[in-house]
């Protein structure tokens, strides 16, 4: 479908800006593939979608969250990188 | 587990009537216990431009949560009411800029709107409907599921005012081949590659009269976050197909097959019988979420308050449903035995908030556990029990509320 994003539009700075305020508050668990976490994730959404999805999600189901995240909405993320990331998550945001 | 987390819930809030939402307990809030720990601690309120403090849960893209205090009176206020995105880049759109476009396939003439031309060729409507997110509530469902684990307040009720979305369409014309009306809006990834958000109707749906183009939301302009200037109204449906900041209308011979379509927003197919259909998206494995399920809320008193011997107690509160309108609203304190109607307030409308109110006196020896139903026009009946399903949605179970006599 041809959608054409309205580039007529005055796109001043993003307002999403405003909310960024407080972002800077989320820490995440220092450990062996944090980095990456940081690096990628917060490249299109905060670190609090990881704490709010926990601690619940076994080895299984985080790595299928970052499987979503590459295939369904194309996050850049290096494919040696994928499994540092769901492990860190796992790890310290998995189930209990 | 849970234990612990419903005894920190309640130290955080010992009762909903002493909280308010932007006193000096701001970072605390009442939340559903049944939510993950790691959803209760972030949940703390935040304020965002032109809001009063809302239960933050993510701050990018924005997802702000209304308190269960807001739910007492049947219109939620503009600056309370929750704001819900999908993607990151949000502009701040000019009025004075904004176009609307309608084209597509299949319709007969192409048109371009700005708001004053568009409020002033179609006659004005005014619509009180709720809308909820379709996963309001995912965040009580056990086993957990992974999404943004809202409690009870991805919701909200308000008087729509705009233009009905048929006359536009009629304007344009709506071709024989039509099968389905498409939608976009302002907002974009914030990377290459992220599906946009799109979403689209049956063609039926966005003729329906409960279906506008609104521009004001309770007297006022749309609020920034809640659509700013026009957003789609879509009466009776999960707030999904509610575009915000809509930008362009496309009139389509072919379904629309892209991720907020489909896999995004499904639920199994036959789980839930009694919802809308939507034929050009069903396939044998499941089906679009459509109309939303009977539903309600308490908002007087929550599980686990302490109440005195001979006390009358409130279980008041509102409750809906995808458009049929509620025609009861029953109250349990024994725990499901017996069952009494509550008094319905004012009716305002079949797609509104309607409250509901019982008084009861704790009697000696009691150990109340209230429970509340909403019953609609059709005869659905919230669910006894969780309907399990992989995104989260629907949940309409009956509420437990166990109070503590002291």
């Amino acid at each position: 479908m041809r959608i054409v994003h309205g580039i007529a539009l005055s796109i001043c700075a993003l307002a999403a800006g405003v909310v960024l305020a407080g972002e800077e508050k989320i820490q995440l668990k220092e450990g062996p593939g944090v980095d990456k976490v940081r690096a990628n994730c917060v490249s299109c959404h905060s670190l609090d979608y990881v704490l709010g999805n926990s601690p619940f999600l076994d080895d299984k189901g985080w790595d299928a969250e970052v499987k979503k995240m590459i295939n369904a909405f194309k996050a850049p993320i290096k494919p040696e990188d994928a499994a540092p990331i769901a492990e860190y998550l796992a790890r310290y945001y998995g189930k209990r | 587990m849970l234990g612990r987390r419903r005894f920190l819930a309640g130290l955080a809030v010992p009762a909903i009537s002493s909280l308010s939402p932007a006193s000096s307990f701001a970072a605390k809030v009442w939340q559903p216990p049944e939510l993950p720990e790691g959803a209760i601690e972030e949940g703390g309120l935040e304020r965002i431009a032109g809001k009063v403090p809302l239960i933050k849960r993510s701050f990018r893209p924005p997802n702000f949560e209304t308190p269960l205090d807001y739910f007492r009176d049947p219109i939620t206020r503009n600056d309370a009411f929750f704001v819900r995105y999908h993607l990151s880049g949000i502009p701040e759109v000019d009025a004075k800029t904004w176009r609307l476009k309608i084209g597509g396939d299949a319709a007969r003439t192409p048109l371009e709107y700005d708001l004053p031309r568009l409020r002033k060729e179609f006659e004005s409507v005014d619509l009180v409907a709720v809308c909820q997110c379709s996963g309001n509530r995912r965040g009580m469902f056990q086993p957990h599921v992974p999404g943004v684990e809202w409690g009870v307040g991805a919701m909200g009720n308000a008087r729509w005012t705009g233009v009905r979305l048929r006359d536009v369409l009629q304007k344009a014309g709506v071709g024989d081949n039509a099968v389905e009306i498409a939608f976009n809006g302002a907002d974009m990834p914030a990377i290459q590659g992220t599906p946009d958000f799109k979403k689209s109707l049956p063609v039926p749906r966005a003729l329906d009269d409960t279906t506008l183009i609104a521009f004001e939301m309770n007297g006022k302009p749309l609020p920034h976050w809640n659509g700013f200037p026009a957003r789609l109204i879509v009466g009776g449906w999960t707030g999904t197909y509610w575009m915000k900041h809509l930008t362009e209308i496309e009139i389509r011979s072919k379904p629309l097959s892209e991720f907020w379509m489909t896999p995004a927003y499904r639920i199994p197919a036959g789980l839930f019988p009694t919802v809308d259909h939507f034929p050009t998206q069903e396939t044998a494995a499941n089906q679009p979420i459509t109309d939303i399920v009977v539903n309600s809320l308490v908002t007087s008193i929550h599980d686990g308050q302490r109440v005195t011997r001979g006390q009358m107690v409130d279980v008041a509160g509102v409750a809906w449903d995808g458009g049929r309108g509620i025609r009861d609203v029953e109250v349990s304190t024994d725990g499901g035995s017996s069952w009494v109607l509550a008094q319905l307030g004012k009716d305002l409308g079949r797609l509104s908030f309607r409250t509901f109110m019982h008084k009861f006196r704790v009697a000696a020896g009691d150990a109340p556990v209230v429970m509340v139903r909403a019953i609609n026009q059709r005869g659905d009946v919230q669910s006894p029990k969780l309907i399990l399903n992989p995104a989260g949605y629907h949940h309409n179970v009956i509420p437990r509320i166990r109070l503590e006599v002291a």
